[in-house]
């Protein structure tokens, strides 16, 4: 290390931090959705994932039509796009409840393999639609490069757009969780399904829009996530683990565990990627995840809950 | 009615008269001319191949479902079109080549079981396919079990030969040595900074890479680096390279990841213009995904680019783009795949049988070549792979390449003394 000026190390020290962060807000991102679905619902939904992709499609859609007719509009699109990537994917949520899951609420376990089954028909569905090539959307310019405080810091400015996407996600979602009606309904069909319908709140709406409401925030990700990785038909799968991850190590129905969760996860794999190689990092990461959850199996925040 | 019943009776039996009649000198005509390219079955067949008369059946084993369709899509695309070339100049022995397709669907025991199917219900004479070196390494003792003939497309990490394999890609020191001699020379290089995803291929070739890099360049390896497949968070791992400032950055990333791993140096500042990058594992496919204004004045090292400037590969992107649509992109691997139906074309011809023994024994002298090829020219070497030449690319914005070097023509050499 002799041969670096303190400012350079500064720099690299202040970019590894933004590195860490970065990784944060996209685990948490992701988590999101499976940690409305899977923690308020207990719906094991293996097609979050495809969900995801669903909402970078959409972005790569929109991005091709703007670019064919509209092209003055290029610099926009983005922020559009990832609007109409809520609904579309929303949507879909929507109708994969009504159609699947809702027969499956009392049988939790069977949700794992219809989800299954519905994320491989929506990945043949991308292929058939897209081609089995990956796809980029062009990207507005603002997205590109990176920002300079000083001459030797460079910040993404992906990984910034992303950031603040999450934080206002995240805020978003505390707003509906505990602040609305809406939210208040949600959790009370959580905690006791059977006493919600009696004081007349018509659970399977409730259920219905939550489940879409993960889905569409899923979309988001999804939408989000292709400014800085690639959109293929397989894309989901590439996130559904890390997914799962964060959220069972948050513990499931916490949402300030999921938080807690992404963070740790984020800060321990990318410090140690920056001192050994990638594998061994995640090798390590989920070790020491593992540890945890067999002291504490039910994830760092515990929902108190009589059972 | 009874009557003109009786007429026409009569009249188709006065036509086949005739018609018999004309056939005659046809007949005689036609075998005296065709005997030389129609072979009797028999003569062709002695190992109970699917060959009729007047077809041959062969087989084509990629992934059209899962994470692989991606790259193996171009592969088969290329196959058929060099098939259906074959055949409308008349096909192979007098024969046109009839294909079975199977699925490989990016599953490496499903690709055994296919091939299996394709060599003992099918009775194909050869297969064309695979992609991964697990797939390869999947179906291998399949083929040397059932005596199949295998073209197998993808330029792949060496270190194997078999009898019934025809590699038609590079193996690792065709395309590595050449690019690292240039990058040394052109860009005056002398740290390295290896990275590459992890498995086989990105770590045999990082191996044989580091060697070169330390024994006979004189450089010095400042870091190596492997993500597990499918990663897409690169953050650390670029500020890891920024601390140890490397000339070159030698890059093996596959699959998502890659698109992840070059969009994100870009987003981190890190362009063409501050860094020297040079990838063995970006051909034109992978571009679509990762986007040409992500990769820009980057190098690949590669055999074959679509934008080469020769007459061959002219007619072959025509062709190419005629038969799958003007949007297609030819990536390496895919001219790769191109070339095997040919070389079997020379082979089955010069043994005059489709004897998967004897079409090996033709291979193995060594000298069948192929000018028509669209990387320009190649050779078939006694040990199944191919000489061809090493080529680097600088990447426009547009997803095509510009052609920088051209190597001398390099003989293969799967198992490089001193580098394994």
């Amino acid at each position: 290390m002799g041969d670096y000026t303190s400012s350079e190390l500064v720099s690299i020290f202040a970019m590894q931090g933004f590195a860490g962060i970065s990784l944060f807000s996209v685990l948490l991102l992701m988590a999101l959705g499976l940690a409305i679905i899977f923690g308020q619902m207990g719906v094991i939904n293996m097609a979050h994932g495809e969900f995801m992709a669903v909402g970078a499609y959409t972005t790569y859609f929109m991005s091709s039509l703007t670019e064919t007719y509209f092209p003055s509009f290029m610099p926009y699109y983005f922020i559009f796009a990832i609007v109409v990537a809520f609904f579309v994917a929303g949507v879909l949520g929507y109708l994969a409840e009504f159609a699947l899951i809702r027969h499956l609420y009392k049988r939790p376990l069977d949700t794992l393999l219809a989800t299954w089954g519905l994320s491989l028909i929506m990945q043949q569905s991308f292929r058939t639609l897209f081609g089995a090539r990956e796809v980029s959307p062009t990207l507005p310019e603002w997205l590109l490069g990176s920002y300079q405080p000083t001459e030797t810091i460079d910040i993404p400015l992906n990984g910034m757009f992303v950031l603040a996407l999450t934080a206002i996600v995240t805020l978003g979602v505390f707003y509906l969780l505990y602040k609305s009606s809406w939210g208040l309904r949600v959790r009370a069909t959580t905690q006791n399904r059977v006493m919600s319908g009696a004081v007349g709140i018509n659970t399977k709406k409730v259920d219905r829009y939550t489940f879409a409401l993960g889905c569409g925030i899923a979309g988001i990700a999804g939408a989000a996530f292709t400014t800085i990785a690639s959109t293929g038909p397989t894309t989901g799968t590439l996130y559904i683990v890390d997914t799962f991850m964060v959220v069972v190590f948050g513990g499931a129905a916490s949402l300030i565990g999921t938080i807690v969760s992404a963070f740790s996860i984020a800060q321990a794999q990318s410090i140690l990627e920056f001192f050994i190689s990638g594998s061994m990092a995640k090798v390590y990461t989920l070790f020491a995840l593992v540890l945890i959850l067999m002291f504490k199996p039910e994830g760092l925040f515990a929902s108190k809950v009589r059972r | 009615m009874k009557y003109s019943g009786f007429s026409k009776r009569h009249n188709i039996l006065r036509r086949q008269i005739l018609k018999g009649f004309m056939a005659l000198p046809a007949a005689i005509f036609l075998s005296t001319s065709c005997f030389a390219a129609t072979p009797p079955t028999s003569e062709v067949n002695t190992t109970g191949l699917a060959i009729t008369d007047d077809t041959v059946t062969v087989g084509i084993l990629h992934s059209l479902t899962g994470t692989m369709a991606i790259s193996e899509t171009g592969a088969q695309e290329a196959e058929k079109l060099a098939i259906k070339q074959i055949n409308d100049m008349g096909g192979i022995l007098g024969r046109k080549i009839e294909v079975i397709q199977e699925d490989g669907a990016s599953d490496w025991p499903t690709f055994a079981e296919k091939s299996r199917k394709l060599l003992v219900q099918d009775k194909v004479a050869a297969v064309f396919g695979a992609w991964t070196s697990a797939s390869r390494k999947a179906v291998l003792p399949v083929f040397e079990k059932e005596n199949g003939l295998l073209y197998y497309p993808t330029f792949y990490e060496g270190l194997e030969q078999s009898k019934n394999v025809i590699y038609t890609g590079q193996e690792a020191t065709q395309q590595i040595l050449d690019g690292l001699n240039w990058v040394a020379k052109e860009k005056k290089a002398k740290t390295f900074y290896l990275i590459g995803s992890d498995y086989i291929w990105p770590r045999t070739s990082m191996k044989i890479a580091r060697k070169h890099i330390e024994k006979v360049l004189g450089g010095k390896v400042v870091g190596e680096e492997y993500k597990p497949l499918g990663d897409t968070q690169f953050g650390s791992v670029i500020n890891k390279i920024r601390l140890k400032k490397p000339d070159v950055i030698y890059a093996a990333v596959v699959g998502g990841s890659n698109v992840a791993w070059f969009k994100q140096l870009k987003a981190a500042g890190i362009t063409s213009k501050k860094q020297t990058l040079l990838t063995i594992s970006v051909t034109e496919d992978e571009v679509l995904g990762i986007g040409g204004e992500n990769l820009e004045g980057f190098y690949s090292i590669m055999k074959y680019f679509q934008s080469q400037d020769n007459e061959n590969n002219k007619k072959f992107v025509a062709a190419f783009k005629e038969m799958w649509g003007d949007d297609s992109v030819i990536g390496d691997v895919t001219q790769a795949a191109y070339l095997g139906p040919w070389l079997w074309k020379v082979a089955v011809e010069r043994a005059g049988s489709f004897d998967v023994d004897k079409v090996v024994a033709e291979s193995e002298k060594g000298d069948i070549e192929l000018t028509t090829a669209p990387e320009g020219y190649v050779k078939l070497h006694k040990n199944h792979h191919l000489w061809s030449k090493a080529r680097v690319g600088q990447w426009k914005k547009d997803g095509q390449a510009e052609v920088v070097y051209t190597s001398e023509l390099i003989e293969p050499d799967p198992f490089p003394a001193g580098y394994q």
